[in-house]
This record gives C-alpha cells, structure tokens and sequence, in this order.
C-alpha cells in the first residue's frame, strides 16, 4: 500500500531496476505486450517479420472492432454478450444481398444495418426496462445466432463478389484492409471518448448513473446510443469477416464476445464502469493477439494454446492490480 | 460545576493518555496532506478535531484507524505508550478503534442488522448457519440504545440519508472500542437525533472511552468537547482545553486570520419585502406523492430565499426530490412563471430553469473517478461544445473560475474529486448547478460537511445569486443556517406543510414547534 515507488524514485542514483519500476508504473500492460513480443521473438521463429507482424494485426482486427464496441459498452457499466452472433448474422445477410445481385457497398451495408437494428434492441430494453444487460444480451446472444441458422439454412453462403472479398481479403499497398479498417474505427472512438460530449456522458454514467441523471444528462438515450454503435460494430467486423471467408456462416463468431471481453478487461477498463480508455484496450487486443500468434509459430496445438491463453489473461490483470496498488 | 470540569482536566494531564500520535507526516503522490502533525487522546474525553476543509482532519484520523499508513519516517502511533503500526483497518479494530466516517459506507442491499453487525461474527447453530433472530436482537438492542425506531429488519437502500448515517453510528458502537472517533457525525442530523447522540457520547465518557470529535458546528464543540486540537493545511496548530478558548477564538486559530461569525443576510432586497407586487417564478399547488408529502402549496418570488424546516422524516427532501422531476406527483400542479408544467424528470426540471443540489453528494451529485473540471461542468458541457464536440478550452476556463469564485482547495481541476475533502466536494457540486445559471435553485443541505468560512462564502454566493433575481428554497437542519439565511421560513412535518415564519419573527422555538406539532 505504501508509495515504495515513490520514494525510491526520491533517492539519488540510477537504477536499472529503478527505472523500470518506474516504465512499468507508466505503462503497465504496454510493457506486458513488450515483454511478450520479446520472448517471442527468441522462441518464436520468424516473428518479427513484417509479414508475420501485419499477419498478426489482421488476425485480431475483428476483435479489435468488436473491442471498441465493448469498450464504451463496459465503461457504462454494461456488457455486451451478442457481439459474437451478431457477427454471423451479419455476414450472413450482407453475403445473401449480394448473391442477391445488389450493389456490394449496399450488400455490405445491410449487414452493418442489421448490427445496427440488433444493438438498438439491446439498447432499447436495457435502458427502458432496467433489465440488467447480461440478461438482455445474454438472450439476443441466442436468438441472434438462431436467425443467422434459420436464414441461411443452417449452411455456410458462397460468397462471389470481388470488392466485397476486397474488404476482408484484400491489401493496399501491401497492407491488408481490415487493418486500414481497424485503425479507423480506434481514431474514432478515441476521438468521441476524448472529445464529444456523448462520450463524457458515458464516463458519467458508467461512474454514477444516479447523479448523472439528477445532472440532466440523458441516460437512456445515451444507453441506447452505445448499444447501438457496439452492435453497428459488431455487424462491420461480420462484414469484414465474410469478406475474408469468402461466405457468410451461421457458425462464423463463436466466443468472439468472450475475446472482446477479455481485451477490454486487458486494457484496463474497469468492468464496473466509469474508468478505462480506448488505448488500453487495442493493446489488450494486441496482447491477445501476439499470443495466439506466436504459440501457432511454435506450433503449439490449439487445444493448448487456449490453455495458455486463459492463463495469460488472469495472470496479466493481476499483475495491473498490484501495479495500480503500489501507484496509489 | 465548572471547577469539576476543570478538576477532570487536571487529572487528565495527570494520567497517561490511551493513545497518542507524534509527529505524523502524509504525502499522497508528492502533495503533502499533514505535516508532523500530534495528538493526545485521554480516557473519557472528547477532543474536538478543528480545522477547514481539507485541514487533514479525516485522513489523520484514518491514519489512526489504519486506514492510510503514514509516510516513511512520518511519525509514530502509541498506545497505551507503546509504539505500534497497524497491518489493516481489521487490527486497528481490534485493538479498539472505531470509527464513524464522515463518507457513508453503507452496503444499500443488506439489512439495516447486517450493516451495523458487520465485521463481527454473526451467531451460529451447529450447523453452521446464521441464527438470523440473534443478529436482529443485537442490532434491535444497540439501535434501543440509541433510542431510534428503526426497523433492523429493513433495508438500508429504502434509508434517508440522516436514518443511514444513524445506522452508520451504530455500527460503530456495536462493539466496545477504546476509542471511537466521529468524523462528521452530525451532518446530517436534526436536533432530536444530535440530542440522544450526545446523550450517548456522555454514557460512553463515563464508561472511559476516549472519542475524537470532527464537525464545523461550533456550538456542538463547546456542547461537549473536553479539549481541542486544531489543525491548518496539515499542521499542528494549538491544542488545550475547551476552557481556554472560545468560538472566535478557535475559528481564528483554524483560518488564521479574524473572521465574522455566521453569515447574517443584509436586509433582503426582493420586491416581496420591499412591498412590490411580484409574480412567483414558481408555484406549487396541492403537490402530493407517493410516499410523504401531502397537499403542499407554496409560492417562490424572485429574488427571495426561504428556508425549509423540520424534523428528518419531514419529507422535504422529498418534496423537492419530486419537484425536479426525481420521483411522481399524485396529484397536483407545478406552475414556473405562471404557466402550468410537466415535469417528469429532471431534463424537464432543468429545461424550465430549475437546478437541484441534492443531500447526499457521493450517491447522487459526484463522479468520483472523473476530474472536479469535468464535475463542476457537466450539467453544462453542451454550452461548450459545438455540434456535440467538447472544446476543453472553454471547459477549463469555465471551471477554473468557478473554482476560484468558490474558493475550492485542490491540488489541479484535473484532479480526481473522490481525493478531495468533503467540504470541497460538496462546493463542486454546488459549482456545477450555478454553472447552469437558473431561476430556481432548490438547495438540499447545502453546507453539510462545509467549513465556517466556506459555510460564510456558499452564504455569500446564494444571497448574490437572489440579489440577481434567483428564487431559492433551502432545506437545512441546521437551524442557526435557516433563520440567518432565509427571508422566509417554512416548516414541514409529516409531509405537510405546518406553518411559515417571516423573518422577523423567526426564532428557534417556533420552529421547533411546528415541526413537532404532529407528535
Ligand atoms: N487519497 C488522496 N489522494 C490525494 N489527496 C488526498 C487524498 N485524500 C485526501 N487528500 C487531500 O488531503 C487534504 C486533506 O483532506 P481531508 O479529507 O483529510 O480534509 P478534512 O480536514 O477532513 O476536510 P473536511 O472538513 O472537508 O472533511 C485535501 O486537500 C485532500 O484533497
Ligand atoms: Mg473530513
């Protein structure tokens, strides 16, 4: 409990050990992701290459869209748990619109519509009944996932158009979409949380829901809002997805809420809400995403890489508590 | 009997103290809160803690109650002589320190008994399972003692502010402690409550426990403290015996220059007393709800401040709660500037000018883990954004004003407001809704926790603001704030409205009468 840090930081000298005392202090999770990129890339054969690097940054953008998405949802004091199936709906509808013969930006609109059309639900009922969102989410988590098996038959959708498959598979210069894609959606983010008094409220609400409304502020329509835009979110990265699997699958998105989650919580957003930023959580992504990389380089199988991967999440939030202990 | 009270202090001097503290210093990331700063406490004395906000009062106590360590090298706790630290709040406990904290810390979803209880160990049956008739009879029996009719059984969340800092008293003389310290105990309270706390305060003296007594009530200090320690911005200033000071004195030696007593409204200046006719800015008619209040109508004038008393329980903070859009009428009409109103939530209430400081500013006013800029100017941040983006220009030039024209104490308005003390929070809220500028200012307890000369400037600026032509309706239990304040005087009991004094002929008993008119 004591500010050790502080004092030793008071004395004389310098330290190796101090300094990066001092480095962890300030960045905490960034030096959990530094630490790993370094293991990595002793163990991890071939790791640092570009390719590899840009490989990794387009395995996790989806999750990382649907993580910007959870961020603003947690920082309420919410969650968000139809994400995943959102994600499968969504491919589903835009891939049908377009085997349809509609126009790809139209196809793949609608699919972002209905991820729009799913989170307003989500909204609309966590905000107006008092539910609490587990038990909202929880059940559009199912029947979201129903519609998307119902619509396509239960089978997965070819997908046949070439600009549609651009925006998932494709690159420019040299670098795939769903990254322009995902950089995107992070400069936004950041710059309604920062910035914009719908993203203040949200801190207020998350903070205090009760002195937010006796302020004035309109709690439910800013509710509705942030359910709205992780929904809208969710169906951009089930676009994003069908276009890098060149079909829309009923089954596409399973537990992607859970890693969206759980980036989140990497990034320090605290799951009562009202604390947290959106910086912290690409690098929860990113964490995530390195691990799961560099354990497939080492040809770690699947199974145990989701081993690892549990354990590495609870082990890195600890670490963040007893940082955030000794820095207070 | 003063010669007995002045024999007592000279044995005082004469035993050894149950506890002491030395040269105690605390820095919270390189702002340093208390500086070498002492105390004495003897068996069954009560030592009035002195000092403005954010003198260091609560985090030295907390100090004393393990809460917050000490800085290295940064002083040393005795008791009974011997030097100790404690590992945790629990030790301190159970070495006999108790604390009443001046935050609430209450769990709204347990019973009222678990509240009170917690932090011992429930009775058990063989089996292991709570005997859950023994836990309501111990807390039934310290809430008797007490003399409040609390229900143990209820919850807390369905709890007034004044009935959980009850509970709140409570819990911390639920086991027997050594020392007990009251951080603010009375902030809350009415008269009739204060009265049996004292009655309580002057069994536990004779039992020999020593109590640290923290409030900005003068006339409660010289009520019944023994002696007095005073601190200023984290240093030790004077201690001594009660005899040898007195309020200005003691308010001297905590500002540290001569101050006027309480705040004495001039001659109001509302068309109302200077005989003009004026249309209210708001009137009531027949308000009911669902809970207390009954068929009340009152009239509000520009320019006009008018105290509303009574008992806790009264339902006034209901009645305003209902006002701004909190809770539903029943029945009745709500009329601002004459024409008849819907007001449904408080977006509806602050759209018709009407700003609302609520009783209790950690549940209902703050953002704790936000920053006292943002605090101050959230009911206001779309003055300053355009096309809903934030200019934090504007924002912080706002604030800092606001700070300044309040005289807030902190450290930067990026600051996080849950690390200021609580007479600086409570004028972060107020800030917020004078930022908003409104006809209407409805004021619930508004000073609870604020030092004199903060209590002085809040004063100040509310008579300013009815100068410029704001109505404002005050609820204060503290009643020397309601008749110095107020231009008008109404008295609630029992959701009713019972009776209005003018100023003039406003004094104490009258109250006091009215509010107790329905027993
Ligand atoms: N955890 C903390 N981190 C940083 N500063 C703190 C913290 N706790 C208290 N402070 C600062 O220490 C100072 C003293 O606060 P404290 O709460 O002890 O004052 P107080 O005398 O009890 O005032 P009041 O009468 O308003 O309750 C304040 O300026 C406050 O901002
Ligand atoms: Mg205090």
């Amino acid at each position: 409990m004591r500010g050790n840090t502080q004092t030793i930081s008071q004395k004389p000298g310098f330290h190796i050990g101090n300094a990066l005392n001092g480095l962890w202090n300030r960045l905490g999770m960034i030096m959990i992701l530094i630490l790993l990129c370094v293991v990595l890339s002793f163990t991890a054969p071939n790791f640092l290459d570009t390719a590899n690097m840009l490989n990794v940054l387009k395995q996790v953008s989806i999750i990382a869209v649907l993580a910007a998405g959870m961020t603003i949802v947690i920082l309420t004091g919410g969650i968000d748990l139809s994400v995943g199936s959102t994600v499968a709906l969504s491919g589903v509808i835009s891939v049908m619109a377009s085997s349809a013969g509609v126009n790809p930006f139209v196809a793949m609109l609608s699919g972002v519509a209905v991820g729009y059309a799913v989170g307003l639900i989500n909204g609309f009922f966590t905000a107006k009944t008092k539910l609490p969102a587990f038990i909202v989410t929880l059940g559009s988590f199912t029947y979201v996932r129903g519609l998307a098996y119902v619509i396509s038959g239960g089978y997965p959708i070819v997908l046949q158009n070439e600009t549609f498959k651009f925006v998932g598979g494709g690159a420019i210069f040299g670098i795939p979409t769903p990254i322009y894609i995902m950089l995107f959606v992070y400069v936004v983010m950041f710059f309604i949380l920062k910035y914009t008094m719908f993203g203040r409220h949200i801190y207020a609400i998350g903070g205090n829901e009760e002195a937010a409304r006796l302020t004035g502020i309109k709690v439910e329509r800013s509710l509705i809002n942030v359910y709205s835009i992780s929904g809208l979110l969710a169906g951009l990265g089930g676009v994003v997805l069908a276009g890098r699997l060149y079909s829309g699958q009923p089954t596409a998105g399973q537990m992607y809420e859970l890693d969206a989650i759980a980036a989140v919580i990497l990034g320090g957003t605290s799951l009562t809400g009202g604390k947290g930023k959106i910086q912290g959580t690409i690098i929860g992504v990113l964490i995530m995403g390195v691990i799961g990389n560099g354990l497939t380089l080492m040809d770690v199988n699947f199974y145990w890489q989701l081993v690892v991967k549990g354990a590495v999440i609870v082990a890195a939030v600890l670490l963040d508590r007893l940082r955030g202990n000794s820095a207070a | 009997m003063a010669v007995k009270e002045m024999l007592r202090n000279v044995l005082h001097e004469l035993k050894d103290p149950v506890l002491h503290m030395e040269g105690i210093s605390k820095t919270f990331s390189s702002v340093t809160v208390l500086n070498n700063v002492k105390i004495e406490l003897y068996p069954g004395e009560v030592h009035a803690l002195m000092g403005e906000n954010g003198a260091g009062k609560s985090t030295f106590m907390k100090i004393l109650a393990g809460i917050h360590t000490p800085d290295d090298n940064g002083g040393q706790i005795y008791l009974k002589g011997k030097p100790i630290l404690w590992k945790d709040p629990v030790e301190a406990r159970n070495k006999g320190i108790s604390v009443i904290h001046q935050e609430l810390n209450l769990s709204p979803n347990l019973t009222i008994s678990e509240n009170i209880l917690m932090g011992s160990v429930f009775p058990k049956n063989r089996l292991g399972l709570v005997k859950w008739e023994e836990v309501h009879n111990l807390a039934q029996k310290v809430l008797d003692q007490m003399g409040s009719n609390l229900n143990p059984r209820q919850l807390v969340s369905t709890l007034s502010v004044a009935q959980q800092q009850m509970v709140e008293i409570a819990r911390a003389l639920s086991f027997k402690a050594e020392v007990l310290i009251m951080d603010e105990p009375t902030a809350s309270l009415t008269d009739k409550e204060i009265k049996k706390l004292f009655d309580i305060i002057g069994d536990l003296k004779k039992q020999g426990v020593s109590i640290v007594y923290i409030s900005h009530r003068m006339e409660e200090i010289f009520k019944i403290s023994n002696r007095f320690t005073v601190l200023r911005d984290g240093e030790w200033i004077a201690s001594g015996p009660i005899e040898e000071t007195n309020p200005d004195h003691l308010v001297k030696l905590m500002v540290g220059r001569d101050l006027k007593d309480l705040f004495n409204r001039e001659k109001p200046s509302h068309p109302q007393a200077n005989g003009q006719k004026a249309a209210p800015v708001l009137e009531l008619r027949n308000i009911s709800d669902n809970t207390i209040v009954k068929n009340v109508s009152l009239k509000l004038f520009p320019g006009e401040i008018v105290g509303l008393a009574g008992l806790v329980g009264a339902g006034r903070t209901e009645l305003v709660r209902a006002l701004f859009g909190v809770s539903n009428l029943k029945s009745g009409e709500i009329l601002v500037g004459g024409a008849s109103v819907k007001i449904q939530s408080p977006i509806d209430a602050i759209a018709n000018g009407i700003a609302h400081v609520p009783e209790s500013r950690k549940e209902q006013g703050l953002f704790l883990s936000m920053s006292v800029k943002e605090n101050i100017l959230m009911a206001e941040l779309k003055k300053h954004s355009k096309s809903g983006i934030v200019s934090w220009k504007e924002v912080n030039a706002a604030a800092d004003s606001y700070i300044k024209e309040l005289n807030i104490k902190i450290a930067s308005p990026e600051q996080q407001v849950s690390n200021l003390s609580g007479g600086n929070q409570q004028k972060v809220v107020i800030a917020r809704w004078l930022s908003i500028a409104p006809k209407v200012l409805l004021l619930d307890e508004p000073t609870r926790g604020v030092d004199i000369g903060a209590k002085t400037e809040i004063h100040k600026i509310v008579s300013g603001l009815a100068e410029k032509g704001m109505a404002v309706l005050m609820i204060s239990s503290e009643l020397p704030e309601i008749l110095g304040v107020s231009d008008r005087i109404l008295v609630m009991s029992e959701g009713r409205i019972t009776g209005e004094l003018s100023r003039e002929e406003a004094t104490q008993e009258k109250i006091m009468y009215l509010a107790t008119r329905g027993e």
